[in-house]
């Protein structure tokens, strides 16, 4: 470093991306990302804390300080190195994680002046990886274990679980692996080949992946069993969307969120007829729902053309469970939030055809004892937006279909796997669960921090067994 | 990343617009189970479909499907041959059909619907439940499996649309005349067009006969995590790929799954038209005189 160079630890480097009015065109990433000079000088912010919080922070527990100091350096591929020593998916978790309320939240430079930008460093040191790093891999310990659904939870465990020694097959239903992260996430967010990358490397670790096999349908975990696997990890996640129960939620053009994205961001319906998957362009459209997912919904809505986009949530924007990043996002690209605002019915045309929907002003009362806020309606004042499509991203719950299809798993009322807090193992011997199973929806990184613990459980397990 | 592809073993034309193939996948034909079905993805840029499982032979470990050429992704699959391969195919997927015993059961088949009632009345036959079955089509060259048929029921009875084969007239005159004939029916399962399948459930409805249909809504993934496929039935919303396909003909919203059904009508002509122009062979062309 030169002797003169000041740091100015006050700020952040800023992160270039695509202006507003261009990427609501196309489907590319909106941010670029740092380059190497402004990875180096946003890294030299780092303190260096002799009790670094920003780890704390961290659920998989990534040495921040350590990566950090060496991308200052320029010493890019130990940077990967350090990352990947605890988290296996890097590009993707420097783009998806809620950064804001994870690792930057904690760190020393936020308490006075902007964080860190850590996940942006993440990502830098992941998309900087030229050739893979590969760590050195033990020999086979002649155990296998069978992991149900490959996306981040399961990824995770499998890969970790490689690394232990152990032989793991990956049953997933989708004919791509992902999860969430190829179906839901979409394009200009979380580049699909930036997900096959990572997976590409969860496979160099020995992982098979197993597409198109439904676990209750095409094999029960009653049978994985009887094909020789010591242990099975349910990461299958919380895919089951929810609909509001009002009337008109059957009418032609009414989506969750769920087939919404799946659509375009899996069957790659923004290209259709040159893909063949379908996907409504809609003229106006409003979308349901304050998180993430909505938020995607919404701005993928943008980009298939539509003229106005209404996001409709029936609390405050304070109150929003989306990623600040996303929300900006949004308003840049012209969606058109709709706060306190509930609605009541889908109005249809003679056809079956949504042509609008009627939506309730909404009041937050005040906090009660668990000091949330419940929203109430405003008596008499129902209005009507005109759209010709709702999307519905209330939320998800798990998919009912392995519990229904597995003897003796103990579930929650909510449909969630009832899990030992300390070894993840559900009701079932040798059966472990982890992620958005095992605490209904929540975030790739919680998923994977849980998938992390659970595959430490089962190798304790295996051991224990012998 | 490689990709375990499915291969094509024998195509065979069955009727008008109609072909069987039988595909290469063991772990599907292994755990197959009458009223199941695949969800299948031709290529890269394919859709995802669902298609009814016909028939399975676990010791060569094959599926049959059972396609009509009605639009792009089908017309496409019905001009593959056999030795080529599919992309995807998922399954067995929503749940097996309702096993009854010492009954009396009518297997209804409308058009296409004869190839998934067939393993229907097959098992129900081998169980020992007497199995009357109604094949029905526009006219005769839209008929096949009527051999599997016969092999498979007590008696079968032809309806067509134009009285070129068998009765002239629909499957519910067909079924009305077993009934009148004072056979006593303990349960009819009806597989074929939805408008089909609604007027077999208003025959048998005065009759309180138990009546079990197949619904055919637009699917994506058929795992339960869209809601594409959704009905109501009883009032209630179901998932057709994981609550059924098989549901109470009494108590399902046939006029509301008529509408959805035509969800994509533009979309799936704009596809056709590209596809053709493009020289796709469009099998909607009778494929013999």
């Amino acid at each position: 470093m030169p002797a003169d160079e000041v740091i100015d630890r006050r700020k952040h480097v800023p992160v270039r991306e695509q202006e507003p009015s261009e990427r609501v065109g196309n489907f590319d990433e909106v941010s670029y990302g740092y380059n190497e000079e402004e990875a180096m000088k946003e890294a030299k912010r780092c303190l260096n804390c002799k009790t670094p919080l920003c780890i704390d922070g961290c659920p998989v527990g990534v040495d921040i300080p350590k990566f950090v100091t060496e991308i200052a350096k320029g010493e890019f591929d130990e940077a990967i190195k350090t990352i990947k020593d605890k988290n296996n998916l890097p590009a993707i978790c420097g783009r998806v994680c809620p950064q804001e309320s994870q690792c930057e939240k904690l760190c020393t430079l936020g308490m006075k002046w902007k964080p860190l930008f850590i996940g942006k460093l993440e990502r830098f040191a992941a998309d900087h990886e030229k050739s893979d790093v590969k760590p050195e891999l033990p020999e086979w310990n002649g155990k296998k274990v069978a992991v149900v659904g490959s996306g981040p939870a399961g990824l995770t465990a499998a890969a970790d679980l490689a690394k232990m020694g152990y032989k793991v097959v990956i049953f997933e239903a989708l004919h791509t692996p992902g999860g969430v992260l190829i179906y839901g996430i979409p394009e200009f967010r979380l580049p699909k080949s930036i997900v096959e990358k990572e997976v590409e490397y969860v496979k160099s670790l020995g992982v098979e992946i197993r597409l198109n096999e439904i676990v209750g349908r095409t094999i029960t975990i009653d049978e994985m069993f009887g094909q020789g696997f010591s242990a099975v990890f349910i990461g299958s996640g919380a895919g089951l969307p929810s609909f509001m129960r009002i009337p008109g939620e059957n009418l032609n053009g009414v989506y969750s969120a769920n087939e919404y994205l799946t659509r375009v961001n899996l069957m790659k319906a923004y290209q259709f007829p040159e893909f063949d998957t379908p996907v409504k362009k809609s003229k106006n459209i409003a979308v349901i729902g304050g998180g993430n997912v909505a938020m995607d919904a919404a701005r993928t809505a943008k980009r298939m053309g539509a003229d106005h986009v209404y996001l409709i949530y029936r609390r405050g924007e304070e109150e929003m469970p989306a990623r600040r990043e996303e929300t900006e996002h949004a308003k840049e690209e012209g969606i058109e939030f709709k706060l306190l605002m509930n609605p009541t019915r889908i109005i249809g045309d003679d056809n079956g055809w949504v042509k609008g929907i009627e939506c309730i002003h909404m009041r937050l009362c005040e906090p009660d004892e668990s000091g949330r806020c419940r929203p109430e309606p405003v008596q008499g004042s129902e209005e009507i937006l005109d759209v010709d499509t709702v999307v519905v991203a209330i939320g998800t719950s798990p998919n009912p279909l392995i519990v229904k299809t597995t003897p003796g798993l103990e579930t929650s009322k909510d449909g969630t796997l009832v899990v030992d807090g300390y070894t993840f193992m559900t009701s079932r011997e040798g059966v472990f669960a982890g992620g958005d199973i095992v605490s209904g929806a929540a975030t790739v990184i919680s998923a994977m921090g849980q998938a992390k613990e659970a595959a430490v459980a089962i190798d304790e397990y295996i051991k224990s067994k012998e | 990343m490689e990709i375990k592809l499915y291969r094509i073993i024998s195509k065979t034309e069955l009727a008008e617009y109609t072909v069987q193939f039988d595909i290469e996948a063991p772990e599907v034909a292994k755990k197959a189970r009458p009223g199941q079905f695949v969800v299948v993805r031709i290529d890269e840029k394919g859709e995802r479909i669902p298609l009814t499982i016909a028939d399975t032979d676990t010791g060569k470990g094959t599926v049959t499907i059972v396609v009509q050429s009605v639009g792009k992704t089908t017309g496409q699959l019905c001009s593959m041959e056999a030795g080529g391969t599919i992309r995807d195919f998922a399954g067995p997927l929503g749940n097996p059909t309702e096993m009854v015993e010492n009954s009396t059961v009518v297997c209804i088949g409308g058009g296409l619907g004869i190839a998934p009632v067939y393993p229907i009345a097959k098992e129900l036959k081998s169980r020992g439940n007497r199995v009357l079955s109604i094949m029905g089509a526009r006219s005769e060259p839209f008929l096949f499996w009527e051999d599997r048929m016969r092999k498979a029921s007590d008696e079968v009875y032809i309806a067509t649309d134009d009285g070129s084969k068998g009765k002239k007239g629909f499957v519910t005159d067909a079924l009305l005349d077993i009934i009148n004939s004072g056979v006593k029916v303990d349960r009819v399962i009806a597989i074929g067009p939805t408008i089909m399948m609604k007027n077999v459930a208003k025959t048998t409805k005065p009759y309180n006969i138990k009546t079990i249909v197949s619904l055919n809504p637009i699917m994506v993934d058929g795992t339960g995590m869209c809601g594409s496929c959704r009905v109501t039935v009883g009032g209630k919303m179901k998932f057709s790929c994981v609550d059924g396909p098989e549901f109470d003909g009494h108590e399902v919203d046939f006029d509301e799954l008529m509408a959805r059904q035509k969800f994509y009508r533009t979309e799936e002509k704009d596809a056709m038209d590209k596809y053709t122009h493009e020289g796709g062979e469009c099998k909607c062309l009778p494929t013999r005189s």
